[in-house]
């Protein structure tokens, strides 16, 4: 029997039964697979769909597919893709209206969609969702609906990239909680196998349809083993614990400047985000002007029409909305919400295309200051 | 009934590219004939409705004095004049022209370059009379054109987004192919509306639909070069369907600056 909080071990033979088991609930199965020379997320059956064999390398605006010497299962750091894309969505229709007679009757637009399950959800993107559920579950029924069905299989990171920062913000690489499973992958030269730590009720039902075994002590030290590993390679750093009163001491300080000049304002770092949520709305009509629709799509204060009010936009200069977007992900979001904003992911890192690193700005300001004194 | 709005599509120098996309709307076409009058409209009937229009559409840029004094008429024609395409709103691939020197061009290329009346430059619409709503592209997106004209049928703000190409591709959760295969792309400082169809297909944004709202060209211009591109490549997407669009020309003026330096300090 499993119940919530045990650990069992499952056989790299047997990986197979538990996605038929997530399946076999009803799941659609969302899960990291290799299409266009990147790991992506997407819809996922097989094992085979996952990206056996394969890795990634990453810096700041770079990333490159390469192939491993092994065959190991969830040897890669992830792409630029979340679940942020499946929860809030890139584009959503909010309502439809139809004009009749000399009234108008509002269309429901809700689709009675499967329930979602990721399948490889790492630390960093944990903790991303629980930030997200801050923001959208007391106002958005299309986004509580999709959460509070969805099933979360964890992958504990048994490595971390170049970019890699989630110790500092405290949010890896153990996974220690909002998951029904996690999996710790352990793949030695006689044996590959996988740690499962039941999280929920509903995850212990799954496993109830998945063959596996009691897990030894050396199993959880292995487990254990991969988390130091990754931490060990932990790409960057960030000094967390203070850094809101440094970005309110520094609106105006210097390296604003310095990184707009570099920053191309294209909104790629919000949109690879975890927990950026910004989006615009937007009222379309069709040509007889009988029908009508209010559609949501992502957004980024790195576009100026998303701070454009009556009259003018509040954020002109590229240094603005640079600085307003760092100071609200790592300062005024614990204002907000209680939590810091970042995750430590990296994604803002490596999807730059002029690889611009939150981590070396949150830094030159901070020894900036150092030099200077903070006066 | 009340009268139809008049719908009027002028031509400057350009391909008509442009204005077929008009045609191209077939499932909407009859609806949209159901909306308006077509009053001008000669890639589609040699019947012209006198004017005023309460629509005009204007393709294709200002190269002739002729046409330079062409475009005053349609302005007092239209009540509303909405350019369309990178001829119209920034000159076309035919301001290349603005970097050259034309009368040479008219010496070599034709038998009797007296006869051809030409400028010197190739210009956007809106550098001659004011324009209401520029709609960006090589050629225009059909969908964007159906949304320009239903917002101003309809008295409303056309949805039509200024920002980067990069919002297209994450939207449509494209990867990024400058990050993951470093292709060369003027996504990041390239307006948006295409719906990013040569990132999808491996590409690099070519940048057909001009800069966007606020492009970084010198930035971008460093990734490249970093990347391993020389400075007349860059200069040569710059200079391409937008070239006399203001920061793609500034971009390349001041990358040609930067080769010049490089050539002199090689020397």
């Amino acid at each position: 029997m499993v119940s919530p909080n045990s650990k069992v071990i499952l056989e790299r033979d047997r990986l197979q039964t538990i996605l038929d088991a997530i399946r076999a609930q009803g799941f659609r199965i969302l899960g990291p697979t290799v299409r266009d020379e990147a790991i992506i997320y997407d819809d996922i059956s097989r094992v085979e769909d996952l990206p056996i064999g394969w890795t990634d390398e990453q810096g700041a605006g770079r990333y490159r597919l390469c192939k491993r010497s092994d065959q190991a299962v969830f040897g890669f750091i992830g792409g630029a893709h979340s679940s942020k894309q499946f929860l809030f969505l890139p584009r959503e229709m909010i309502w439809k209206v139809v004009r009749e007679g000399k009234g108008f009757r509002f269309v429901d637009t809700q689709r009675d969609s499967a329930p979602l399950a990721f399948f490889g959800v790492r630390s960093c993107d944990l903790h991303a969702i629980s930030i997200q559920d801050k923001v959208f579950m007391p106002v958005d029924p299309g986004y509580r609906a999709r959460r509070e069905k969805a099933l979360i299989v964890a992958v504990q990171c048994g490595l971390a990239g170049k970019t890699c920062f989630c110790a500092s913000m405290g949010t890896g690489p153990r996974a220690t909680g909002d998951f029904d499973l996690a999996l710790t992958e352990i793949l030695e030269k006689q044996r590959h196998y996988f740690v499962v730590e039941i999280g929920t009720q509903r995850g212990a039902e799954i496993m109830e349809h998945v063959s596996h075994q009691a897990a030894a002590a050396s199993d959880l030290e292995k487990a254990e083993a991969a988390t130091r590993r990754a931490l060990s390679q932990m790409g960057r750093t960030m000094e967390a614990s203070d850094v809101k009163d440094l970005l309110y001491r520094n609106y105006e300080h210097p390296q604003w400047d310095d990184v707009a000049r570099r920053c191309l304002t294209c909104a790629n770092c919000t949109l690879v985000c975890p927990t950026c949520f910004c989006s615009s709305l937007e009222d379309a009509t069709d040509l007889s002007g009988d029908q009508s629709e209010r559609r949501r799509q992502w957004d980024s204060c790195f576009n100026l029409e998303h701070s454009y009010l009556h009259g003018g936009n509040i954020r002109s200069s590229p240094k603005a909305r640079y600085r307003q977007w760092m100071t609200h992900k790592l300062a005024t979001w614990q204002d907000q919400f209680g939590t810091s904003g970042c995750v430590g992911c990296g994604r803002c890192i490596t999807w730059c295309p002029v690889g611009i690193d939150i981590t070396a700005e949150v830094r030159a300001i901070r020894e900036s200051e150092k030099r200077h004194g903070n006066d | 009934m009340a009268r139809k709005p008049k719908l009027a599509v002028w031509k400057f120098a350009s391909c008509d590219g442009c204005q077929l996309s008009l045609l191209d709307c077939e499932d909407e076409l009859l609806a949209i004939g159901e909306a308006v009058e077509i009053a001008n409209f000669a890639e589609v009937s040699r019947a012209v409705v006198r004017g005023p229009y309460d629509i005009s559409l204007v393709e294709g840029s200002i190269t002739t004095p002729h046409d330079a004094e062409r475009i005053h008429g349609v302005r007092r024609a239209s009540k509303v004049l909405i350019t369309i395409g990178a001829c119209a709103t920034a000159g076309g691939i035919q301001a290349l022209r603005n970097f050259q020197d034309v009368k040479e061009f008219i010496s070599i290329v034709y038998a009797r370059p007296e006869y051809i009346r030409t400028l010197a430059t190739s210009t956007a619409i809106a550098d001659h009379v004011p324009v209401d709503f520029e709609l960006r592209g090589c050629p225009i997106n059909k969908r964007q054109l159906l949304e320009v004209l239903l917002a101003y049928l309809h008295g409303r703000r056309p949805l039509i987004h200024r920002h980067s190409v990069c919002m297209e591709c994450k939207l449509r959760g494209t990867v990024c192919i400058m990050v993951s295969r470093r292709v060369p792309c003027l996504g990041p400082i390239t307006h948006a509306g295409c719906g990013a169809i040569c990132p999808l297909y491996q590409r690099g944004c070519y940048g057909c639909f001009g800069p966007n709202e606020s492009p970084n060209v010198s930035s971008l211009s460093d990734a490249w070069l970093s990347a391993g591109a020389a400075p007349a490549e860059v200069v040569r997407v710059l200079q391409t369907f937008n070239a006399a669009a203001h920061p793609f020309a500034d971009g390349a003026a001041a990358l040609a600056t930067r080769r010049v330096n490089a050539t002199e300090q090689g020397a």
